[in-house]
């Protein structure tokens, strides 16, 4: 197993160097100057200039540039500067990826919170009513564009004025009591997790239902049977728990595609994550801060992938030792 | 080929998204005959003005041809009807000037009423433009993103998965490697940071270009994956030996004799693939950085629908740019299905031999 982790890791690593060399590349062809952009600017002093240009080697060519700021990312934890907030970068990332990570979470919740028992329900009652119902309301889903869906809900929350549409937290936040706060940040969270986990759930539950009808038709679920256990214990007790094993994996794939998904949800609800971030970092054309998010939301997906790969590894040992 | 035909004419959903998109691009290929305005005809009087409904009986109860009530503006952008003032619906009216398929110069409309009389099919947007026309001319631009988006990153992903896979050693690793990355990038983050690349005020055609360059630019990867995996195994075919012993060259063997073995499967991933590139339009322009008004696009329709109070108070503004979006989309999505189904060669066809 540790061999198996060290090598996934050590392979992550080419692909990091990449991300930040083609993201360094858009960098320098992205159009204008902001040495000069921050020159111009009033609220910065010429000292800092000068320590932003000689940190990051700005007046050096371009291949010098690019070993600096991977030194600077990866030994310092330093991305540079924001010149929109003048902050540093990172500081910046760490609330908006804390923020991304809580909604994606979230948005996992809903998903497989739905996605198991309704997979569940369709398998064990297949071509039932439900099944059919749930058939042909995955099959429209499919087509609904996350923009759509999400706008529908702020739509909803508009009419009904049940949740809040945007942002993260209530104006008296800080006076809130603990409890307060924490149902604060739930009504919050409620309609970006809705509309972030709702997108994968059509495909989840279609997973989910064919990987039990799969194992209903084994012969130790006959021999369950046979031997007289309730159809509920069947299910629950002996077939689920095999057909969980086939989702696991997916888990961690959908854990990176939360991560790309919740930019959508992050813009219409103005959740201050790492995608809401960026459009502000794109807008104001604030380089660093655009090349960081963009290299810190592949990280989190590449990390998804990874932990995909460890949880399947547990799961089988056949890829373990392969 | 006649087998293919039966075998897609067989599902009725093929069909139906067939004819779907047939539909949805005829209407986008006529669009400035369709609609009945100009792509950003202004009326100042007339913001966030609802559908004018077709009647055919006065409130008298007497018939008339088709025709719509005239409005009187109230406060808030509410509009009562003026049961005293109607409007007929005439064909083929004379209107703005416009050129179909951009050469034939027109005026003529399919239908309009006459002025100072207003047809709202789908109401009004934020400066009284028609909404009907401007989802005409929007389909015009979110419509064609994805056949040219499709056509360029497809070509790359058939060319570089071929060479890929047919030379193999240190290309094959490099174009992997490529693609891998593009691939760990999230997609919509990638997106933007491409955008970074082009000044984000451009005129909008050039916009267009920039959209498309982007959207090819993510697109070729996973497709090139795939192609790599198929030409590993055509690869070692006789008659890909035979090629190469009569003294093909290389990109010829590519080309002529390995790639069309893999049509069958491009074709049903381009098929797949058009909705990405229509809703990453739609996200750029959403999102405010891509096709910018007045020129129109689905896009930026709906981030003009994004507030509480349009949503609340002016819902056609959101679901005009929303159905015509998801209709497209499953609409490409069944015709693909049917496509998979009718070209997938394990299954055989039943009663085909008549």
């Amino acid at each position: 197993m540790r061999t198996f982790l060290l090598r996934r890791l050590l392979q992550t690593i080419p692909l990091l160097l990449g991300i930040s060399a083609l993201t360094f590349a858009l960098l320098q062809l992205a159009p204008g100057d902001f040495l000069a952009t921050m020159a111009d600017n009033p609220q910065v002093s010429p000292a800092a200039l000068e320590a932003m240009r000689h940190r990051f080697g700005l007046d050096q060519p371009w291949w010098t540039q690019y070993l600096l700021y991977l030194k600077n990312v990866f030994f310092h934890l330093d991305f540079g500067e924001s010149f929109s907030r003048h902050q540093p970068v990172f500081a910046v990332l760490r609330t908006g990826l804390a923020n991304t990570l809580l909604l994606a979470s979230a948005a996992a919740v809903v998903t497989w919170g739905l996605a198991i028992p309704l997979g569940v329900v369709a398998a064990v009652k297949q071509y039932g009513w439900a099944d059919r119902t749930l058939s042909l309301f995955a099959f429209l889903w499919l087509s609904v564009p996350e923009v759509l869906s999400g706008l529908l809900l702020v739509w909803f929350a508009a009419s009904t004025g049940w949740f809040p549409i945007s942002g993260m937290r209530h104006l008296d936040y800080d006076l809130f009591g603990p409890l307060q706060k924490l149902g604060d940040l739930l009504s919050h969270l409620a309609l970006p997790a809705l509309t972030v986990g709702l997108i994968p759930l059509a495909g989840r539950m279609r997973q989910m239902r064919s990987s039990l009808l799969d194992q209903l038709r084994l012969d130790y679920v006959t021999t369950a049977r046979a031997k007289g256990l309730p159809e509920s214990q069947v299910v629950a007790r002996h077939a689920l728990r095999n057909a969980l094993n086939p989702l696991i994996t997916l888990f961690g794939f959908t854990l990176g595609s939360l991560v790309s998904g919740s930019f959508v949800a992050e813009t219409i609800f103005s959740w201050p994550g790492l995608g809401s971030l960026t459009l502000e970092a794109l807008q104001a054309q604030d380089q660093y801060l655009v090349m960081g998010s963009v290299l810190l939301a592949s990280g989190v997906l590449i990390a998804g992938n990874l932990v995909a790969d460890v949880l399947l590894a547990i799961a089988d040992p056949r890829i373990r030792h392969a | 080929m006649r087998m293919f035909w039966r075998q897609l004419r067989r599902s009725p959903l093929a069909v139906a998204g067939g004819g779907l998109l047939v539909m949805l691009y005829l209407l986008a290929l006529l669009a400035p005959f369709l609609a009945p305005y100009a792509e950003s005809d202004i009326d100042r009087e007339r913001f966030f003005h609802p559908p004018t409904p077709l009647h055919v009986r006065d409130r008298d109860g007497r018939w008339h041809a088709p025709f719509v009530y005239g409005t009187h503006a109230g406060r808030d952008q509410t509009y009562e009807l003026d049961l005293t003032q109607r409007y007929a619906l005439h064909w083929f009216v004379r209107g703005a000037r416009y050129r179909l398929f951009g050469v034939l110069p027109s005026d003529r409309h399919l239908f309009g009423v006459d002025a100072p009389g207003r047809v709202f099919v789908l109401g009004a947007d934020e400066t009284g433009r028609d909404v009907w026309t401007r989802l005409l001319y929007g389909s015009q631009v979110s419509l064609t993103v994805g056949l040219v988006g499709i056509a360029i990153s497809f070509s790359l992903g058939l060319l570089l998965g071929g060479v890929s896979g047919y030379f193999g050693g240190w290309i094959d690793t490099l174009i992997m490697r490529g693609t891998e990355l593009l691939l760990s990038i999230p997609g919509l983050y990638l997106i933007v940071a491409l955008r970074g690349v082009f000044p984000l005020e451009l005129p909008s055609q050039q916009t267009y270009l920039a959209i498309v360059a982007i959207l090819a630019f993510i697109g070729w990867a996973s497709l090139a994956r795939v192609i790599r995996g198929m030409v590993l195994s055509i690869r070692q075919a006789e008659y890909v030996v035979a090629a190469e012993a009569m003294g093909a060259s290389s990109l010829r063997v590519i080309v002529r004799h390995i790639l069309p073995n893999t049509m069958s499967f491009t074709i049903v991933a381009a098929t797949v693939a058009v909705p990405g590139y229509i809703l990453g339009e739609v996200f750029l322009s959403f999102l405010g950085v891509g096709v910018q008004p007045p020129a129109a696009s689905w896009g930026n329709m709906l981030n003009a629908a994004r507030s509480t109070r349009v949503l609340t108070s002016f819902p056609w503004m959101l679901m005009a740019p929303g159905v015509a979006i998801f209709l497209t989309v499953m609409a490409f999505n069944f015709f693909g299905d049917g496509l998979r189904d009718a070209l997938d060669p394990r299954k055989t066809p039943q009663g085909d031999r008549a």
